[in-house]
């Protein structure tokens, strides 16, 4: 967009650091540290009620903290009013005041802060133009989709140049086809004005197209934080590497020795290179395209490769390949994509899966990721 | 459901007949205040004006109309706000408490007009408020709090909250998210309290009856008094004016109510 000045770099950073929220006895978040980068897009991902919007709502100032620190730009903000913050809000429901027209709403932040009139036409032109809702300044919010609704929210959120952007699953009730679309927009504009975004969100598709970085909440605590690539390739949890992305999780009879870790499932085992630093009870997870699929054979596998028996239980065509289900033999499920041209197989096919000792990566187990998942 | 012709015809006549008996006082007073005869007979006999001549030239009526109007007007005002401070203060208090207070603030409405009439001039008596402004506003002020705060209360229920949030992250303090934000959405019901609150006074009878006196009659007072010394047909002329006004002043809020909810 050629009216658009790309102003990097004024964004502000933000450091949380210890921090907790109690409400009564319940702890909605329990030691969270996490620094964000200025200018960086940093994305909430996590279940329900794992403590996202609680960490936004500290960050935003509308709850106080229980305990630790908080900076926004370098500087501590507890005890700073929300109306003091300076810092951009966008919420799921939209929340544009029904009795201003398109433009009222977007003017209301420059009018707080005094911007004299002939600029402030100007600003809520550019803010406008910025989400592409320039023809509709004259309309009210009830005469808006929702879409278009959450892009003048947007413009109102930015128009005051806040160094920081907050946006709390500002997409959660759109169509699948527009949320796309918007996710492209909301990149595109944090792009041109190199402001800090945060995001929540529990789609990690979503959280994948859009940030820089990933902090991923389970519990009231942070799993782990990195960019989409470090969390799916290296998961530090279980409760990780099965929120972000497809998985196959296999449990067994665990033994380690000096050179790995052996896994027996079913009276079948399989081994890897890795052995588990911390405590706990070792589990293999693999990703869909570290595995592969054969016609059940009485050889063995060869070239060091694990193999483990199985029958499809599910094809699904994805267009660039298929996706299979595969159900073990102690009645657990591997899920499978294979590519292109690849051998096809049928619903009931027996099948051997294989996969080399070092694509499984060795977690601890973690009931707790079955049951928060679904 | 579909109904039959004869369930049909019987519904209508039967709210035909309620909607008679409920309008058939002011049928039967309109006609009377133009009776050519001193008399509140009816049916009338015969046209005049002479009944609304009355009103406005003798210094009985007008002065009691405009005493009427001077309470009427500062207990709205004084009603509008404390009743809307108070809906908005229990609208956010977490506390328990919130019910219980909300409760002893609708007593007014519940208590019998003739207990709180002899409670009052009990107390009027020994502080000589006894007919005077300041004791009228006041009582009626009690009197009209509990309709401007029921009012109030149902516009703040359907108030999304979230918007102040939104303000707040805009840059708006408390007392400008209100003005802004919070009243202008609330308005309807604070203008619909603001009527409530000037009718209660304005046809308020019983416990004027106790605290009135010769210096300062409000409207009511002065057709109860009139009516009971002689039967006099300026009071349905006073009556019809009422009636009139009344309704306007309704239609007026509904018209305005209207186009607020439209935007
Ligand atoms: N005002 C409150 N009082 C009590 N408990 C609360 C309050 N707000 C949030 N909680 C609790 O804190 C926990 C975290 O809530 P939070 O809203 O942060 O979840 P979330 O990650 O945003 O979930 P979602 O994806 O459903 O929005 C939840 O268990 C919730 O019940
Ligand atoms: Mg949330």
């Amino acid at each position: 967009m050629a009216t658009a000045v790309p102003t990097l770099g004024r964004g502000a950073a933000i450091g949380i650091r210890s921090v907790s929220k109690h409400y009564g006895g319940f702890a909605a978040l329990s030691d969270v540290s996490l620094h964000i980068e200025p200018g960086e897009f940093m994305t909430f991902l996590g279940p329900s009620g794992s403590g996202k919007t609680t960490t936004l709502n500290l960050i935003a100032g509308f709850t106080d903290i229980s305990g630790g620190h908080l900076d926004v730009g370098g500087k501590s903000v507890v005890g700073v009013p929300a109306h003091k913050r300076n810092i951009g809000v966008v919420f799921q429901h939209y929340a544009l005041f029904p009795h201003m027209t398109v433009g009222g709403n977007v003017a209301y932040p420059l009018s707080l802060r005094r911007v004299p009139a002939a600029e402030r036409t100007e600003r809520v032109k550019r803010a406008l133009e910025m989400v592409k809702m320039t023809d509709f300044a004259h309309r009210y919010p009830s005469e808006l989709s929702g879409g278009q609704q959450q892009r003048v929210a947007l413009a109102r959120a930015i128009v005051f140049d806040p160094p920081l952007l907050l946006m709390d699953e500002p997409l959660g009730a759109l169509d699948k086809k527009l949320r796309e679309w918007l996710q492209l927009e909301i990149k595109r504009i944090h792009r041109e004005l190199g402001t800090t975004f945060v995001y929540v969100t529990h789609d990690q598709e979503e959280a994948l197209v859009l940030s820089d970085r990933i902090a991923v909440f389970n519990g009231g605590r942070v799993e782990q934080i990195g960019t989409g690539r470090q969390l799916y390739d290296e998961p530090a949890t279980l409760f990780v590497g099965r929120f972000i992305g497809d998985s196959t999780v296999l449990r067994g009879a665990a033994r380690s020795d000096g050179t790995g870790t052996a896994l027996t499932i079913a009276g079948e085992t399989v081994v890897t290179d890795k052995r588990l630093s911390g405590g706990g009870v070792p589990v293999m997870l693999i990703r869909p395209e570290k595995l592969r699929l054969q016609r059940r054979s009485a050889t063995g596998a060869g070239d060091g490769l694990n193999r483990l028996a199985g029958r499809i239980s599910e094809v699904i065509y994805l267009g660039s390949g298929s996706k299979y289900e595969v159900e073990l033999a102690d009645g657990s499920t591997a899920i499978v994509r294979s590519p292109l041209g690849d051998e096809s197989f049928a619903i009931g096919d027996p099948v051997d899966l294989l996969f080399s000792p070092a694509d499984a990566k060795l977690l601890a187990d973690d009931r707790s990721a079955d049951t928060t998942l679904t | 459901m579909t109904m039959s012709p004869f369930t049909r015809v019987l519904l209508g006549l039967c709210c035909l007949l309620v909607a008679l008996w409920l309008v058939a006082p002011t049928l039967v007073v309109v006609p009377m205040s133009f009776n050519e005869n001193k008399s509140l007979a009816f049916p009338p006999k015969g046209f005049t004006l002479d009944w609304y001549a009355n009103f406005f030239s003798n210094p009985e009526w007008s002065s009691s109309l405009f005493n009427s109007l001077k309470v009427a007007s500062l207990v709205a005002v004084a009603a509008t706000v404390l009743g809307t401070l108070a809906a908005f203060g229990l609208d956010r208090m977490k506390s328990a408490s919130a019910g219980w207070l909300r409760m002893i603030l609708l007593t007014p409405m519940i208590v019998p007009g003739v207990v709180l009439g002899i409670g009052i001039y009990a107390v009027y008596l020994d502080t000589h408020l006894v007919g005077t402004l300041f004791g009228f506003v006041v009582a009626h002020t009690m009197l009209a709090i509990p309709f401007v705060l029921i009012a109030v209360s149902a516009s703040l229920e359907v108030f999304d909250k979230r918007l102040e949030l939104a303000a707040a992250s805009l840059g708006a303090g408390r007392w400008t998210t209100f003005r802004t934000v919070t009243m202008p959405l609330i308005a309807p019901g604070i203008l619909s309290g603001f009527l409530f609150a000037f009718v209660t006074s304005f046809d308020e009878i019983i416990v004027s009856l106790f605290i009135t006196s010769p210096y300062l009659k409000t409207l009511p007072v002065q057709i109860y008094s009139s009516i009971t010394r002689d039967a006099d047909p300026t009071v349905a002329a006073v009556g019809t004016i009422l009636f009139l006004a009344t309704t306007l002043l309704i239609g007026l809020g509904l018209v305005l109510f209207g186009r607020e909810r439209r935007t």
